[in-house]
This record gives C-alpha cells, sequence and structure tokens, in this order.
C-alpha cells in the first residue's frame, strides 16, 4: 500500500525577517579598515586618525546595511550598540594608556637591582652622573618612600576607622534625624570636598600649635590623610549599616540583646564586608596624597621608620622631588626613571588595594549556601 | 514557665497618630490566643506592646497598662530588655541571622548575651529547641550551615527554634505561617499546640480556619474608616467567635460578608 508523502515547500518562515549573513561585521571591518587607510594616505597617515576613521566607517556602514537588510529596529540596535561600544573604548583609552605608559617607562627602574631595597641615603649627583657618564645602573631606590608610605597610611587608617565607623554608627543606630545627626552629615559632606592641601595646612597648624612650629613627622602626615579619610570612611559605612534590614535589629530586640550588642554582634556583622571594602577604596584613595604629605612629613632620603620624630618620606613626594629638584641638575635622567619606578610601584599598589577590597568583601560576605 | 497577660484601657500612638484605641484583654496562661481583623486595623501594632517592641520604632509611644502576672511592663523603671528576654516574638517574615550558622541562629539569645554556655549544654539546648520546632530531624546534619540557606518554611521554624531556646513566658507571633505552605504551616500549627503546654502563646492571622483550628480564645479587631484608630470589638471563646458572635461586624468578618 502506497502512502501518500506530501513534501510541504522549505518557504520562509512568517516570523523571521531579513538577517544579516553573520559574516556581516567582520566583512564591515575589513572593508572600512582598508577604507580608512587608502583615505589617510591621501590625506597622510597617523594611527589615531586612521582608528577613529575606521570605527566611524564601520558604523556608518554596518547601520546602513543592517537598515537595507533588516529594517530600522535592527538597525537602530546596531547603532546603538556601535555608540556603547564607542563610549567604553574611549573611556577606557585614557586608563589603559596611562598604565601602558607607566609600565613602559617604569619598568627600567623597577627591574634595577637594589631599587626596591635602597634607600637615598648618600646618593648625590656623583652618582647619578657616574651612571649616566659610564652607563652602569642607576643607584638608589625607594625603600624609605615605600616604608613611609605605608607607615602613614597604616596610621591614618587606624586613627580614621574607629572615628568614621563610630560616626557612621550614631548616624544610622542613634541619630534619627536629630539635628545633630544632620549637622554631622553635612560637615560630612564639606569635608568630602576638601582639598588635599588644606587638610595638609590643618594638620601642620595643629601640630604646630601642640609641639612647636615646624613639626614635621609621618604622625603629622597620618593626620592629614585622616582628615582626608575619616568622610569616605563615614559615607561608606553609612551606606553598608543603612541597608542591614531592619528585621536583623527587630530579631535580635525580641531575644532580649541590647541594643550596643545587637549593633556589635548583628549589625557590624552583616554589613562588615561592605565596610571593610569601603575603608580599602578610602586607603586607596589617600594614598596617592602629595600635597598634604610635602607640608607635614617633608621629604626624607634617609630611611626613618619612626612616624613620631623627623621628616619622612612617602611614594608621592618622591616623584615629585625627582622630578622638580633631579638629585643631579646636569643629568635628571637616573631621577626620571627613579620617578617612573616609583609611579609603577604606587600604581601596583592601588590595585591591589582594589583588588584586596573585592577579596575582603568577598571573604567577609555573609554565607549562604547548604 | 508561663504568665498570663492583663491589658488595661492600651492606647497605641505613632508620633501623634492614634493606631489603636481603648484596648482591655485578658489572656490565660497556657493557652492560645488569636488576634484577626482586617488589614491596617492595629493587630500587628498592638501585638508588639505586649513585649515593648513597639516603642523601638522613633515616635512610637504607648498609654496604659500591660501586666504580666500582675507587674506593669510600662511601669516607671521597668527595662524593656528584660521585658523582651521573657516575652519573645516570631516575624511575619523569616529573619534567621544571615552571619551565623543554624546552631548559632539557634544560640542567638545566649551567644549575643554573651552569656557563658558549656558545650554541651549548648548541644543539649539546640537539639532540644529544634525539636520544639519540628526543624531537628531535617537539619541535625547541617547544624554549621548558614541558616539563610533553609527554605522559608524551614527558616520560620529556626525563628521559632530561636525565640523558644531563651525560655520565655509569652510567645507572640505576628502571621508565622503568611509566607509558607499548608504543610511547613501544618507543622507549625502543630507546634503551637505543643507550645500551649508551657507557654502562653498569642498568634496574629489572616487565616480564619487557622484560627479556629489552633486557638482557645480570639480577639477580632476593627476599624471604623482609614486614619481612624483600631478597636477591640470582640474578645471571646473561639468556639463562639466562630458561631455565634455577639456583635454583628464579627459575623460579617468571620463569615466573609466584610466590606
Ligand atoms: N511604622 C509606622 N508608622 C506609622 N504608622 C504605622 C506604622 N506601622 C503601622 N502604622 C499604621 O498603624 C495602623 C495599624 O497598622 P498594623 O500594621 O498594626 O495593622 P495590621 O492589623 O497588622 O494589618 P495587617 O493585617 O495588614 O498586618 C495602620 O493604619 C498603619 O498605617
Ligand atoms: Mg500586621
Amino acid at each position: 500500500m502506497a502512502t501518500a508523502t506530501t513534501t510541504i515547500a522549505r518557504k520562509r518562515s512568517a516570523l523571521t525577517r531579513g538577517q544579516l549573513p553573520s559574516y556581516a561585521p567582520w566583512a564591515v571591518v575589513a572593508a572600512a579598515v582598508i577604507l580608512a587607510a587608502a583615505i589617510m594616505a591621501l590625506v597622510g597617515f597617523n594611527a589615531l586618525g586612521w582608528g577613529v576613521l575606521s570605527a566611524v566607517l564601520f558604523t556608518i556602514g554596518l547601520v546602513t546595511w543592517s537598515a537595507a537588510a533588516e529594517g530600522s529596529r535592527k538597525a537602530k540596535d546596531k547603532l546603538a550598540t556601535c555608540l556603547v561600544v564607542g563610549s567604553f573604548l574611549i573611556a577606557v583609552l585614557p586608563l589603559v594608556s596611562v598604565v601602558w605608559i607607566v609600565l613602559v617607562n617604569g619598568l627600567p627602574g623597577l627591574v634595577t637591582p637594589g631599587f626596591l631595597g635602597t634607600s637615598m641615603n648618600g646618593i648625590s649627583g656623583l652618582q647619578d652622573n657616574t651612571s649616566v657618564n659610564t652607563g652602569s645602573r642607576v643607584l638608589g631606590g625607594i625603600y624609605h618612600s615605600l616604608m613611609g608610605t605605608l607607615l602613614i597610611t597604616l596610621w591614618a587608617t587606624v586613627i580614621s576607622v574607629p572615628i568614621g565607623l563610630l560616626t557612621s554608627v550614631y548616624l544610622v543606630e542613634y541619630g534619627n534625624d536629630r539635628a545633630l545627626a544632620r549637622a554631622i552629615r553635612f560637615f560630612v559632606d564639606v569635608m568630602t570636598g576638601i582639598p588635599s592641601i588644606v587638610a595638609g595646612l590643618f594638620a601642620a597648624a595643629l601640630f604646630a600649635a601642640i609641639s612647636g612650629p615646624g613639626t614635621k613627622t609621618g604622625f603629622v602626615a597620618a593626620v592629614a590623610l585622616s582628615v582626608l579619610m575619616i568622610p569616605v570612611v563615614v559615607r561608606s559605612s553609612e551606606e553598608m549599616l543603612k541597608i542591614v534590614p531592619n528585621e536583623l535589629r527587630e530579631a535580635a530586640y525580641a531575644l532580649g540583646v541590647r541594643k550596643w550588642r545587637t549593633i556589635l554582634k548583628v549589625v557590624i556583622p552583616t554589613a562588615i564586608s561592605g565596610i571593610a571594602s569601603g575603608v580599602t577604596l578610602a586607603i586607596a584613595r589617600v594614598i596617592g596624597e602629595t600635597a598634604p604629605i610635602l607640608v607635614t612629613a617633608g621629604f626624607a632620603t634617609k630611611i626613618n621608620m619612626d612616624v613620631f620624630s623627623g621628616w619622612m618620606s612617602s611614594l608621592p613626594t618622591f616623584i615629585y622631588t625627582q622630578i622638580l629638584n633631579p638629585t643631579s641638575p646636569a643629568n635628571p635622567g637616573p631621577s626620571v626613571q627613579r620617578a617612573w619606578a616609583a609611579a609603577l610601584v604606587l600604581i601596583i599598589m592601588v590595585m591591589l588595594l582594589n583588588l584586596g577590597a573585592r577579596l575582603v568583601a568577598r571573604f567577609f560576605a555573609p554565607k549562604t549556601g547548604r | 514557665m508561663s504568665k498570663r497577660i492583663d491589658v488595661k484601657d492600651l492606647n497605641v500612638y505613632y508620633g501623634k497618630f492614634l493606631a489603636v484605641e481603648g484596648v482591655n484583654i485578658n489572656i490565660d496562661a497556657r493557652s492560645v490566643t488569636a488576634f484577626i481583623g482586617p488589614s491596617g486595623c492595629g493587630k500587628s501594632t498592638f501585638l508588639r506592646t505586649l513585649n515593648r517592641m513597639h516603642e523601638v520604632l522613633p515616635g512610637a509611644r504607648v498609654e496604659g497598662e500591660v501586666l504580666l502576672d500582675g507587674d506593669n511592663l510600662y511601669a516607671q523603671g521597668v527595662d524593656p530588655v528584660t521585658v523582651r528576654s521573657q516575652i519573645g516574638m516570631v516575624f511575619q517574615r523569616p529573619n534567621p541571622f544571615p552571619t551565623m550558622s543554624i546552631r548559632d541562629n539557634v544560640l542567638a539569645g545566649v551567644k549575643l548575651n554573651n552569656r557563658r554556655i558549656s558545650k554541651s549544654d549548648a548541644d543539649a539546648l539546640v537539639e532540644k529547641s529544634l525539636q520544639g520546632a519540628n526543624l531537628w530531624n531535617e537539619v541535625k546534619d547541617r547544624l554549621n550551615k548558614p541558616g539563610s540557606g533553609l527554605s522559608g518554611g524551614q527558616q520560620q521554624r529556626l525563628c521559632i527554634a530561636r525565640a523558644i531556646a531563651v525560655q520565655p513566658d509569652v510567645i507572640l507571633m505576628d502571621e508565622p505561617c503568611s509566607a509558607l505552605d499548608p504543610i511547613s504551616t501544618l507543622a507549625v500549627e502543630d507546634l503551637i499546640n505543643e507550645l500551649k503546654e508551657n507557654y502562653t502563646v498569642v498568634i496574629v492571622t489572616h487565616n480564619m480556619q487557622q484560627a479556629a483550628r489552633v486557638s482557645d480564645k480570639t480577639a477580632f479587631f476593627n476599624i471604623a474608616g482609614a486614619g481612624k484608630p483600631g478597636k477591640l470589638i470582640e474578645y471571646a471563646d473561639t468556639q463562639t467567635i466562630f458561631s455565634n458572635p455577639s456583635v454583628k461586624a464579627t459575623e460579617d468578618y468571620v463569615s466573609g460578608r466584610f466590606g
């Protein structure tokens, strides 16, 4: 018995519209790059212009083709995608180029033996002139500045975190929009906008009044930095404490737990991951400050591990002085090399801090899962 | 241990807004009392005044007396923290502490107050409380896992275990089953029936069948209109409220002819 087989003629689905072939973007890229190169060859070649022109041609080409093949909705979608990606590239370009330039300029100094482990003690124009004239390696390093930066930032953190955290606890848990709380919020906002040099001058003036004019130590610098850090810590901790659900506080109260214990053992532990990463970002924010350290800790060439006496160097002031007053005015090359390498170290530290903030947040985050 | 509660002429305010007016009620020890009534009539508000949780909100205050076995909770010099450790509360939404394990959640009342407890006592308390909350068998193998990893119904029973671990005299429950499935609801209702032997239980519910199933006495609250204070309309044996109420509004509400 024969079965009748019907063959349905394959037709285009009523649900789809015209589509660009999958190779379309690549084809347009190739065409745009070649066309842009040709145009640039006519008007005089430069790489930046070539890149920009390629991007513009690519956008025009792809959108026109899409409009013809797929209709206007898809074309608008492609246009928006191109604009978004384009803005993103424009935004990361400066960042990438900064990192690149610092890397290129700083790496030779950084890999010089002794750069991280020695100070500038005993390095004068003489040594720099010799190394330039004979081509021997650049002497001197940033050990004193590295330690200065670490110590000053550590002390600034030790001062700012308790003050900032307690302030935010007051604002969130006890303030209740009272006049005092509103005043504190206002002044914290004002402090956020204080120019850093003003913070430096404040600390210098404060310690001039306490222990005589011209007192310059690492601790004074730490106080200056904490003036900058406290508002950041207050603001970020306040936001974190605010998002702790009220239900958790009520749950603790309903168990007969006192308010201060509730704050200490329920509210802060719940918010600790956000608070800790806020603190880390606040550190990253002040670690590169130059002006306030210059006026409070001066600049040193020797290793000084005592924050309570004597001038201290830090990475930003090291960079500043090396560029502005090269160790050997006749041959600034070695100083410039050291400055770039110090800048590279500073950038690496800030990146590590940001990375640390993420790890800290993950480490402290409330555990979930079964 | 279990204590009775007597409320005399209680007015409850949020700032200037009178939310609940003139409540008089006598709640027996070792009984289950259900509060029913339309949304917004002040059941939660009134319940929270029974363990001084109301005043936690800024501007909230209370007039009148709440007597726990004859002692006024609102007398001068009464420490609300002591009151709350004797009158526990379970909230509408399960709220285990996210930073703590299941075990630590049960022990929260002890640990947060820094009371010393030996490991064996703690183990015994955890087991007893979780068994009391019908949760032991489900979690006994993962006591050190976070409490937030439990299902909603398990979390709610964990919160009940946490509340009974501090051995209060009274347990207040604000719609404890509103986020639960029928099976967990049944488990919680069974639990309430068992709790009755040792505790005074007060429960707010929107579920008439639940009120009828679990409670000995029922209080019907109502509100005259938006912005008006809520009032206690009728308070009697659950049987009476559901089959033979004396006030028309109660009858309308329990028979579904409300509004
Ligand atoms: N925090 C608050 N501040 C001001 N008014 C409030 C607050 N909480 C509740 N109210 C008001 O108090 C009244 C009673 O609210 P309550 O939450 O006690 O009602 P309820 O009977 O529990 O309702 P539901 O059954 O929906 O839970 C309502 O008018 C409500 O708007
Ligand atoms: Mg309610």
